[in-house]
């Protein structure tokens, strides 16, 4: 999968959960740029793109997530 | 909406609950509840779920969510801001994270037994804190087993094991429940053994985001809470209406014939079928009413439960439809047969285009996604969470009986011309008199869960009624109704508080199934006789407007009250109580308890 897939797969995501069928992700997108981003969103993000991909964060991964583009970054490594 | 009710899809759940909750907040007939939710965990997911599951069953929520672990100061001090936001309901979302200390492998008999007090005395302060601050029902968690146990196998018998001491709060739990008014207890112990507590916890999340538990696990808690919730609200259904052919039996009796239906011993098929049979009855004999709703020939249909080895008998069933009939219109008449809201009947069909059929001609009716395999049917039906009460009352024992009487008043009323001869012929006796101790669990039932014939819909608590009940400043009456067909039990509730001269009637409701009878002029007769004899000369009553109690709108005019104000929420109407006032005739000969 590419990167541009990988990205295309996790805006639909994000999209769901913020519910803005609109939103524009990008890879260096953050947390507080973004509406409704809160911390709350944020888990549901993570779990949700887990689930999605069926692979596992551990939680230094997860601690380390600063950009969309850092989370992309650990899936593309993940699924290559 | 697949995949909102169970079995869950929980990650379409996870993803869409934003758009889930716009579309479920737009329906109409909707009942507010202000729910506090304070957590020993984080708590924000739980009412997301909470909220989405509440709207499925009819609920509104208004939250109010404690910080972080701060459920206990909560319950002892609260924050101004749930002072002022007044919930109706409290939810202690804790679990065994909570424990604040297990035994020390170290510790002697003695000290695991201050342990185990210590935690339960931490409860129940949280419990009394509440009581004393807020006065309204009480969920709380019990713990689920530890995750793991640098005990092994030696954990759960040991005095010192985890779970061994879970166990014995778990028991704790369970007896304070029954002896405390208003206090339930979500059994997250069963529901983390049903899904496996490697499922249940996860260590990341708790590490990550303070979780209790795992967002999946999170869903199926959110489910049964929302269940309890609808319990505690009066919101359960009352009847499970059931297919015959390939639901409650193996075959097509029609074709098959009573000996080729698959029930009984003779095969893993009609052992299911068995099994599938003694759980309804279970469920009927704590008050569920069971009905039949099949496209059969009656005689056919009833001829199943002749079979020699039929659990279920024809007379398990307060209404038995079995025609061509499309299966809507026989559940109208099952609704109406019974006298119950079409929005508190369940169906039960193995045939997923009648499921489909119902679910969108009635779109109130409960429709459990059961499959197509017998060995499914009971595990979705118990999980679907349809029917849970607070406590069982000798009422909830009786009650299919009672509705069989109901169903048979109704046949016979078919053979009368004149209504009032019916119900000179129904014998009916009515005893009406003020609060009984021994009444007040049924009367608090009753105003929580009565809905139509309800002029104020106030609800009231336990410890409200008990103060009521023994104070000088209320009348009150409770009326049980009686006929040839059967005992009704307490069905009519009012209490009407003294001020000067005259009496305010805060609340007046009447059980639906006795609607029609004249238990109203009956109540209003004695209510009349008894404000009288307090020197009071004016009745003032009450009626205001909820989503589900048209029925009575003019049901002051009718018993020959004047308006005096009318508003969109309501009217207030009254009575001069003079030697002269007339109340409306009935056939209810009225006796002494």
């Amino acid at each position: 999968m590419n990167r541009q897939a990988i990205l295309i797969a996790v805006q639909d995501i994000i999209r769901d959960i913020l519910d803005n069928p609109s939103l524009v992700v990008t890879e260096d997108m953050q947390a507080h740029d973004v509406d409704n981003w809160d911390s709350l969103a944020h888990i549901s993000i993570i779990t949700s793109i887990e689930k999605h991909f069926q692979k596992r964060f551990s939680i230094s991964e997860i601690d380390s997530f600063d950009t969309v583009g850092t989370i992309i970054n650990t899936l593309e490594k993940k699924l290559a | 909406m697949a995949g909102i009710a169970y079995p869950f899809d929980s990650a379409s759940l996870l993803r869409k609950k934003k758009a889930l909750r716009r579309e479920l907040s737009a329906q109409s007939g909707l009942v507010e509840k202000r729910i506090a939710i304070l957590g020993g965990s984080t708590t924000d997911e739980v009412a997301d779920m909470l909220e989405l599951f509440l709207l499925m069953r009819g609920i509104q929520p208004r939250f109010y969510q404690s910080a972080y672990n701060q459920y206990f100061s909560e319950c002892m001090q609260p924050e101004p801001a749930l002072r002022d936001f007044k919930p109706e309901l409290v939810y202690l979302h804790t679990s065994s994270v909570n424990i604040q200390a297990y035994p020390a492998i170290t510790a002697s008999e003695a000290d695991v037994r201050t342990l185990f007090e210590q935690q339960m005395a931490h409860f129940s302060a949280a419990w009394q804190g509440i009581r004393t601050h807020f006065n309204c029902p009480v969920i709380q968690n019990n713990f689920e087993q530890p995750w793991e146990r640098a005990l092994g196998n030696l954990d759960g018998s040991d005095f010192r094991g985890k779970s061994r001491f879970v166990a014995r709060l778990n028991d704790a739990f369970a007896d304070a429940s029954q002896k405390i008014p208003g206090l339930t207890i979500l059994d997250i112990h069963y529901l983390s053994a049903r899904i496996g507590l490697d499922r249940w916890f996860n260590p990341r999340q708790w590490h990550l985001y303070k979780y209790a538990m795992d967002s999946e696990a999170i869903v199926e808690l959110a489910w049964q809470l929302s269940a309890v919730m609808a319990g505690i609200c009066g919101l359960s259904k009352k009847c499970l209406v059931l297919d015959l052919d390939n639901t409650l039996w193996g075959g097509v009796i029609g074709d098959d014939g009573v000996d080729g239906i698959a029930i009984g011993t003779g095969s893993a098929e009609a052992e299911a079928y068995s099994e599938l049979q003694r759980y309804l009855r279970e469920l009927k004999h704590r008050g569920i009413l069971l009905a039949v709703c099949s496209k059969n020939d009656e005689a056919n249909a009833r001829a199943g439960f002749l079979h020699p080895d039929s659990i279920l008998q024809q007379d398990d069933f307060s209404a038995f439809f079995a025609n061509w009939d499309n299966k809507p219109d026989n559940l109208l008449k099952i609704a109406d047969t019974l006298g119950i809201g079409i929005d508190s009947l369940v169906f039960l069909d193995d045939n997923p285009a009648e499921r489909e059929l119902v679910r969108q001609q009635l779109p109130t009716v409960t429709v459990p996604d059961i499959g197509s395999d017998i060995t499914d049917y009971i595990r979705r039906l118990d999980r679907a969470a349809l029917f849970e009460t607070t406590n069982l009352s000798a009422e909830d024992l009786l009650r299919s009986q009672q509705y069989q009487q109901n169903a048979e008043r109704h046949l016979q009323q078919n053979h009368f011309a004149d209504y009032q001869d019916f119900l000179r012929s129904l014998d009916m006796r009515a005893i009406i008199e003020r609060f009984q101790p021994s009444q007040l669990e049924r009367i608090c039932q009753l105003t929580n869960k009565t809905n139509q014939f309800n002029l104020t819909t106030r609800r009231m608590t336990l410890p409200e009624l008990q103060h009521i009940a023994a104070s000088k400043a209320y009348i009150t009456l409770a009326g049980q109704l009686r006929d040839r067909f059967g005992d009704n039990g307490l069905v009519s509730v009012v209490i009407g508080k003294i001020i000067g001269s005259n009496l305010d009637i805060e609340l007046w409701l009447m059980s639906c199934r006795v609607l029609k009878r004249g238990l109203e002029a009956a109540m209003l007769d004695v209510l009349c006789r008894q404000a009288s004899a307090q020197d009071i000369t004016t009745l003032t009553g009450f009626y205001i407007r909820s989503d589900r109690n048209s029925m009575v709108v003019n049901l002051y005019r009718e018993l020959g009250f004047s308006l005096i104000a009318e508003t969109s929420q309501g009217s207030t109407w009254q009575l001069a109580l003079t030697p002269a006032t007339h109340t409306l005739q009935h056939c209810i000969h009225i006796g002494n308890g």
